[in-house]
């Protein structure tokens, strides 16, 4: 039952994506361009040099701590939508402690960075959960607004709390020295000069490391539990509140991971914020279509980053405008929400039908049951 | 006699979950106007069967006649399209709904885009009193005791005027006046031509409702044959395939220490309604105490209190001479307490986990099924089979999702795990609902042989045979008060009857000894 349970979700992941690019090659021959030369175009692009492999590595990094991060939330019961703003904190927390202490060796500042950025994210997502552990405050409201709150508190730290010295103008910080950088000269040569950094090897280290704690330990056990049957877990005397707190915490601070290795890895350095950083909301879309599985995430995050450098080059080759590119990967990305959405209607109809009639115990089992 | 065409034929159905076969060519024939009984043990593939018939599962192989003519019933709307209802084992209603939202869910009577909800009540209503099933209409299922739960569920078939009606063990949870107002109702519904499949593993309901019944053992149906003239014992032995028996013997207690006091404890319900009042009980180690009463009053509350899951308003919980009130769950299990909760798919287990998860629901953390935080899956395979050895549960492997398992087979998975752990204390709710009388006889045994381990056990049990069976003390609880404390041996069903209704002891002395009105009830 589970083995066919994974190949629908496997066959829904298949589909939003199929789709998508059905969509986007429509859309393509309606602006008189050719799909099939764009889609070439697109994938000898992402494919086609160093560089660009490189540039899809950068891109994967966050997406799947982001989507871990989403991933762990929802075992626990939470929707995070405020990965985003817990991925700023960590960005602009460990750039900062970065500019301020530049004496510290490497292997204190690094390992230390990546801590502090963690922390703070894992704060960014703790306070959430533990507002609904307590007071039953929606996780998804508290999220929202902290998005807000974190970006403009980012903005604000790096404007006005900063010390000039750090600064390169009011907009910007300097670039982290070479005692916090997660890039590694080799790997920047060895990808003619691309952003990639030590933190894709860190992101593939935590898919393991989160798929263990989730499925092989006994706090795993209890966020499953707390996340599937609340009323049970307590009765089994689990700790509920702490666990939802703790899930949530472990969330923040993936997606505080995945912003300190932007910003140590990635940008080396901070900037004015106009709005979230994206890798928050493209985490939960990776994670909705890599559906709870550890794999899943992983191949989801590479077709996306794949889309997204691929996409960077199609304009070059084939005139077809960047902006079309976009429309793609939004296509796949709606998709892959629409089915989100409809398996929850689908959920929702059979539950009314099968609470308005008949059922089964083990229909109710394919509710939710995904692992 | 001459072959009458059956209302429901179900030929060679065959059921497959992977390898397993769950029903392995079962033949089943129904009359018009009768009732049917299918009799099998716990896993023997009833439900399965009847969720075939209701489309909520296809057969692998078999054919399902309705009046002669071949169907295929694919979903349950076409289920209820030719006629087919179910009342089901589990109850699936939606808790923030009203009663009545739940009754019409499906079948609104709508004006314009809005939702006649008058007349829905109106016909509701009308149900209820013809078929006695009461029940506020406007009442949230969250806020209604399981009891009521089962009406509710009983009533929404008979809403949608089911020619067919199939009864998963409807009884489990009904007090004895209520069993015998179900049987009337069914017997009516008999005479309108209505044709009734009854799923029960009580055999006297069998021999007081059915006309029919069809034994299944482990998939195979093995024989039908019509109820009169058969002897609840014959249809045990038939159905289990050996010979069972109904009284478990035992010795008289030996009461030592007290394991558990509980001092003018008050709790109050989901409502804020005060359920338990001022209730005072001791449960000493060596004993078996027993709860009677009718349902909903204050039972869940009671057991909730003590358990840690529900708080204390006032009074006191002690456990081993030790203050426990409003002490979390986790610190109460591990001084020792034991819980078999009534209602074991909310509380009792983690219906989306496999079998050996539930089977280490408390234990997880601590040696040997986890070192430092990190599980051991050999350790937690061992227990699982371990105890599913010990205790007999039935499932097609270890690793299945319990909740596919058999009603029977989760609850002695809940039982399993919550004796295996070394306890002072076992509060058993509802031990045996769902059980097969050769399950009962075991979970009987093994409550008395925990108390004969010196263990303090307290049952709490809407049944009087299984309360007067199992107990050495019984406290009769009304309305959140303990009426009355008597022996059990001394005592009888007639008397715990009348405590039941309020009456203190007193007061049922005098009235079971004015002979001439007793005789004439
Ligand atoms: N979806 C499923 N997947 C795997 N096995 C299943 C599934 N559904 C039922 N089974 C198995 O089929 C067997 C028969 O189950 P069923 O629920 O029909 O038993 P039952 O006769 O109703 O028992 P009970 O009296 O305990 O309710 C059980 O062993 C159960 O574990
Ligand atoms: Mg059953």
């Amino acid at each position: 039952m589970n083995s066919t349970m994974k190949q629908t979700s496997f066959s829904v992941a298949a589909f939003s994506v199929i789709f998508g690019l059905l969509v986007g090659a429509l859309i393509m021959l309606v602006f008189g361009y050719n799909p099939i030369s764009g889609y070439i175009a697109l994938m000898s692009s992402a494919v086609g040099s160093m560089q660009n492999i490189g540039g899809v590595l950068t891109q994967m990094t966050p997406l799947i701590l982001t989507a871990l991060g989403f991933t762990v939330a929802s075992s626990a019961g939470f929707f995070n939508i405020g990965l985003s703003g817990q991925a700023l904190a960590g960005w602009v927390g460990a750039v900062w402690y970065a500019l301020s202490f530049p004496n510290l060796p490497a292997y204190v500042m690094i390992p230390s960075a990546l801590i502090l950025g963690t922390v703070l994210g894992g704060i960014a997502g703790a306070i959430p959960g533990w507002l609904r552990a307590q007071f039953g405050a929606s996780e998804v409201i508290v999220t929202i607004m902290m998005n807000y709150i974190l970006l403009y508190t980012g903005n604000n730290i790096l404007q006005n709390v900063m010390a000039h010295g750090i600064k390169e103008s009011a907009q910007t910080t300097k670039q982290i020295g070479a005692n916090a950088t997660l890039q590694m000269p080799w790997l920047t040569q060895l990808t003619q000069g691309s952003s990639v950094s030590a933190g894709i090897v860190l992101a593939l280290v935590m898919i393991v490391v989160i798929w263990f704690v989730m499925k092989k330990t006994t706090l795993g056990f209890e966020i499953r539990a707390v996340g599937l049957n609340p009323d049970s877990a307590r009765y089994a005397g689990m700790p509920s509140k702490r666990t939802a707190v703790v899930a949530m915490a472990i969330s923040g601070g993936l997606a505080g991971l995945a912003g300190t290795i932007e910003g140590l890895g990635n940008y080396q350095y901070f900037f004015t914020q106009n709005s979230s950083p994206s890798i928050g909301f493209d985490g939960m879309a990776v994670a909705l279509l890599g559906n709870g599985s550890y794999l899943g995430v992983l191949a989801a995050a590479i077709l996306f980053s794949v889309l997204k450098i691929g996409g960077l080059g199609m304009p070059m080759s084939t005139g077809v405008p960047f902006e079309l590119v976009d429309i793609v990967i939004a296509s796949i990305i709606f998709f892959v929400g629409a089915n989100y959405l409809i398996r929850i209607i689908q959920k929702r109809i059979h539950e009314m039908d099968a609470k308005a009639e008949v059922t089964a115990e083990h229909k109710k089992q394919q509710k939710s049951g995904g692992q | 006699m001459t072959e009458l065409t059956p209302v429901i034929e179900m030929q060679h159905i065959t059921k497959k979950f992977g390898s397993f076969a769950a029903n392995d060519d079962i033949n089943l024939k129904v009359q018009q106007g009768e009732i049917h009984a299918l009799l099998g043990e716990n896993g023997a593939g009833k439900s399965t069967l009847m969720n075939i018939l209701t489309g909520l599962l296809q057969p692998t192989s078999g054919n399902i006649l309705i009046n002669g003519q071949p169907v295929t019933v694919d979903s349950p709307t076409k289920a209820n399209q030719l006629g087919i209802g179910m009342v089901h084992q589990h109850f699936m209603l939606v808790d923030a709904f009203t009663v009545t939202e739940n009754i019409v869910l499906g079948s609104e009577i709508t004006r314009g885009l809005s939702l006649d909800t008058k007349t829905a009540v109106k016909r509701i209503q009308a149900l209820s009193d013809q078929y006695g099933l009461a029940v506020d209409p406007t009442a949230k299922i969250a806020d209604i005791s399981v009891g009521q739960q089962q009406r509710v569920e009983i009533l929404k078939t008979l809403y949608r005027g089911a020619d067919i009606l199939i009864f998963d063990e409807p009884t489990a949870v009904l007090t004895p006046q209520e069993i015998e107002e179900l049987i009337t109702i069914m017997h009516n519904l008999a005479k309108e031509g209505k044709s009734i499949i009854l799923i029960t593993h009580k055999l006297d309901e069998i021999k007081a409702a059915a006309d029919t019944v069809t034994v299944i053992r482990a998939g195979k149906s093995i024989d039908a044959f019509p109820v009169a003239g058969v002897s609840s014992q014959q249809l045990a032995d038939l159905m289990v395939g050996r010979e069972v028996s109904f009284k478990t013997e035992k010795q008289s207690a030996q009461p030592k220490e007290t394991v558990l006091k509980l001092d003018n404890l008050t709790v109050k319900d989901a409502r804020g309604v005060a359920a338990v009042k001022d209730l005072s009980l001791e449960v000493k180690s060596g004993e078996i105490v027993g709860i009677a009463g009718i349902d909903g009053n204050g039972q869940t509350e009671l057991v909730q209190a003590i358990t840690g899951l529900t708080p204390v308003q006032s009074g006191q919980v002690m456990l081993n001479q030790k203050d426990m009130t409003n002490k979390s769950p986790r610190k109460i299990i591990e001084s020792g307490v034991g819980h078999i909760p009534e209602d074991r798919l909310r509380f009792g287990m983690q219906t989306h986990m496999t079998l050996v998860e539930n089977m280490m629901l408390q234990t997880y953390y601590q040696a040997p099924i986890s070192h430092y935080g990190v599980i051991n899956p050999e350790a937690e395979d061992k227990m699982a089979n371990r105890l599913s050895q010990k205790f007999d549960v039935r499932a097609s492997g270890i690793h299945i999702v319990a909740g596919s398992m058999s009603g029977g087979n989760q609850q002695k998975a809940v039982i399993a795990r919550e004796l295996d752990r070394d306890n002072d204390l076992i509060i058993a709710a509802q031990p045996t609902r769902g059980l097969d009388v050769g399950a009962i006889e075991y979970i009987h045994q093994c409550l008395i042989d925990q108390r004969d381990a010196g263990k303090a056990v307290l049952v709490v049990s809407f049944e009087l045979d299984e309360i007067l069976n199992l107990s050495d003390r019984i406290a009769v609880i009304n309305n959140g008060k303990i009426v009355g404390i008597v022996d059990a041996q001394s005592t009888n069903k007639q008397e715990l009857g009348l405590l039941m209704t309020g009456m203190n002891l007193d007061e049922v002395k005098a009235t079971l000894n004015e002979p001439t009105e007793v005789n004439t009830l």
